[in-house]
């Protein structure tokens, strides 16, 4: 009893002295397995290629990585922070893919004052009104790259637009942001059955109506189911299909092949962008996983890279909360990421570019997403005008 | 709506319904006639395309491919009936849901384990990959066409095998009445592991010949098995042509659903309610038909046992 009381005192006078932490523990919860799974794959690979590169330590200190399979079920996801937080006592989380689950898990997360670096999924909810100074993304705003497609719908002189998303929140996220971005008519705007498997129906809607552009956000097995069936139903010839990076990257590719040729897709990353740190990203990458990396694996990766710049520039005072948030928002400055230059709003989400990429046949014969283009330069989240940071 | 995109929509309809049979005729047959919940059935259908998806990659012909598929499905099928499913017979249905859940999860990991977590790749022949011009001047994509082709092929194959031949008797007197068919010397065992393997061939099947057109993925079994036992419950369960039949509602109802309610909505609601109301309404359609049918027939349209 006496033992534990003066364990107890010991552990609050570390906390409130704010000692360097001599070893980071994080919690990475994130969908692992089911159909979702392959994009928290993704992410993980690339987190962990970081961290192998890194000699297994962020920041200089030991690191242990604890991951948690969510299972993409928010209930799952809430009991898995919990446990993340309060048993593991992890120092930093990470992991989250599914807007949804991020929601779900996010106030025990803010409530433990316990910093969060999104590799993927950063909910308006978060990055607006709701924004927290424990939040910082290291991926895009959820509304960025869907913004971006409408600018490059409008730039590329598509007059009218066909749109079609899931029929959840993220899905009215989606063409929210399109809207915003395109100037053009919009002549319908679809929402479908989520993991709905046969979109012949749709297909042959958006035939009829003849639009110039067919917008698609449809991510993981539905954008795979319909991109097959897009590419069956010969509508590529008359339509130019443009979709979100989500829907078309690295991980995607390999399982639709040619039926997804002559696609333009968005993206705040290319696996040719022309840098140094994407070029041994991209080298390491296909060398530890004997594939090409998606936009995914790169947040994965560029996530680990934010975190280690941050406890560098904390000092390993992870529990130093304002040392470690000017470091957090100085980090994108500090490092070479593999999408380039970028610096977080005072939202803690990325100022970043936006490019367009066009799958092609490359020259050896493979099929790839080139980068053609830039649309926006240096875009900022357009909820960050909301946040009011406490 | 013009009456060529009417037309249009139907065909879709019944090429969706012929896609949900290739998968619900193996599920009733082995619902219906061994008693069975089986939810591994949509795991079969998985290791089908997985297995369908290999062989053509390493054949580089689909067609070559296809036999050794089905064939290669029907002995994943048949062993795990030997070795874990035949243990299940006498149990109540919650146990057969759990073990055959249990089932669906190691499938999946399994399938990881040898493939990966990405997403593989399954196209059909190259000669079927764009549309062609049918009269009236719709342009259907020709892969379509093949499915509607082999789902119907399939259909009238079950229907002479169930109603013709000896082991349809057979079939057709376990569905009806077990114990009267042990009684009068059928061999129980055995035939339960032909059917359950030809279930499986038809799981394979349906996995080659829909993973051209669906995505080929860890779980992919488990999204289609709802609407599979959808189908059956309205055919009447262990029923073929309820299946038939049931599958083909399902599609003409779910397809015309999203192809028509929207107009209907619009028309009746300002735009702010309709866009609303229509994807939701349209994707609980075949769940009010199943209600329907369930109010007015318990048994199923065409329930196998008297």
């Amino acid at each position: 009893m006496v033992k534990t009381i003066i364990g107890a005192l010991a552990a609050g006078a570390l906390v409130t002295s704010a000692q360097a932490a001599n070893e980071l523990k994080i919690g990475f919860l994130s969908t692992l397995s089911g159909p979702g799974g392959g994009i928290g794959i993704e992410v993980r690979d690339g987190f962990n290629l970081a961290m192998k590169l890194a000699g297994g330590k962020l920041g200089g200190l030991p690191t242990e990585v604890v991951f948690a399979d969510d299972q993409l079920n928010p209930e799952v996801g809430k009991q898995l922070a919990e446990r993340l937080l309060k048993r593991d006592r992890v120092n930093l989380m990470t992991g989250v893919i599914f807007s949804n689950v991020m929601l779900a898990v996010w106030p025990a997360i803010e409530q433990s004052k316990i910093f969060y670096v999104a590799p993927n999924s950063t909910p308006t909810r978060i990055s607006g009104e709701g924004c927290s100074p424990y939040f910082f993304s290291a991926s895009w705003p959820n509304e960025g790259h869907h913004e971006a497609a409408g600018h490059f719908a409008t730039s590329k002189g598509y007059k009218n637009a066909y749109l079609i998303a899931p029929n959840y929140p993220a899905g009215k996220d989606a063409l929210t942001g399109f809207k915003r971005g395109y100037k053009g008519k919009i002549v319908n705007e679809v929402y479908t059955k989520v993991n709905q498997l046969d979109y012949s129906a749709e297909l042959a809607q958006i035939r009829a109506a003849k639009p110039d552009t067919l917008y698609a956000f449809l991510p993981g097995g539905m954008g795979i189911n319909f991109l097959k069936q897009f590419g069956a139903s010969g509508l590529s010839k008359e339509i130019q299909l443009v979709v979100p990076g989500f829907v078309s990257d690295q991980d995607i590719i390999p399982a639709v092949g040619e039926p997804m040729l002559g696609l333009f897709d968005t993206s705040h990353w290319a696996y040719d962008l022309d840098n140094d740190a994407n070029r041994r990203f991209v080298a390491e990458f296909e060398k530890e996983y004997k594939r090409l990396p998606s936009l995914f694996a790169e947040q994965g990766y560029t996530t680990a890279l934010i975190i280690d710049a941050a406890v560098k520039g904390a000092k390993g005072k992870v529990e130093d909360e304002k040392a470690f948030r000017t470091a957090l928002m100085r980090a994108p400055t500090q490092v070479k990421t593999p999408r380039g230059d970028w610096k977080a709003a005072p939202n803690g989400t990325p100022i970043q570019d936006y490019y367009v990429r066009q799958i092609v046949k490359d020259d050896k014969g493979r099929i790839v997403n080139k980068r053609v283009g830039t649309v926006l330069n240096g875009h900022v989240d357009f909820w960050a005008k909301d946040c009011k940071m406490k | 709506m013009t009456v060529t995109l009417f037309l249009e929509q139907t065909l879709n309809g019944i090429q969706f319904g012929l896609m949900l049979f290739l998968l619900a005729a193996g599920l009733t047959l082995v619902f219906g006639i061994m008693d069975m919940i089986n939810l591994a059935h949509g795991s079969l259908y998985m290791i089908g395309a997985y297995l369908m998806a290999s062989i053509a990659q390493a054949t580089g012909s689909f067609w070559a491919a296809l036999p050794l598929a089905l064939l290669a499905t029907a002995l994943v099928g048949a062993a795990l009936e030997i070795a874990v499913l035949r243990r299940l017979y006498e149990r109540d249905h919650m146990t057969q849901v759990l073990a055959t859940f249990s089932i669906i999860l190691i499938a999946n990991e399994v399938v990881r384990m040898i493939w990966g977590s990405q997403p593989i790749m399954l196209n059909g022949p190259a000669g079927l990959a764009g549309p062609v011009e049918l009269p009236g001047g719709i342009q259907y994509a020709s892969y379509r066409l093949v499915i509607i082709v082999i789902g119907a092929a399939v259909a009238l194959m079950l229907y002479l095998l169930v109603t013709k031949t000896r082991i349809g008797m057979l079939v057709r007197a376990g569905a009806s009445n077990r114990e009267m068919a042990v009684a009068m010397g059928v061999d129980i065992r055995r035939l339960f592991t032909i059917v359950f393997a030809m279930g499986a061939a038809l799981c394979g099947l349906a996995g080659a010949m829909l993973g051209p057109i669906l995505a080929v993925q860890v779980g992919m079994g488990e999204n289609i098995l709802i609407l599979a036992f959808v189908v059956i419950v309205i055919g009447g369960i262990g029923s073929i042509r309820g299946a038939f039949i049931g599958a083909l509602l399902v599609g003409l109802v779910d397809t015309m659903g999203r192809a028509l309610l929207p107009i209907v909505f619009y028309g009746l609601f300002p735009p702010m309610v309709a866009s609303n109301l229509a994807p939701a309404v349209s994707s609980i359609m075949i769940y009010v038909l199943m209600a329907g049918v369930l109010f007015f027939r318990p048994q199923g349209l065409f329930p196998a046992r008297g």
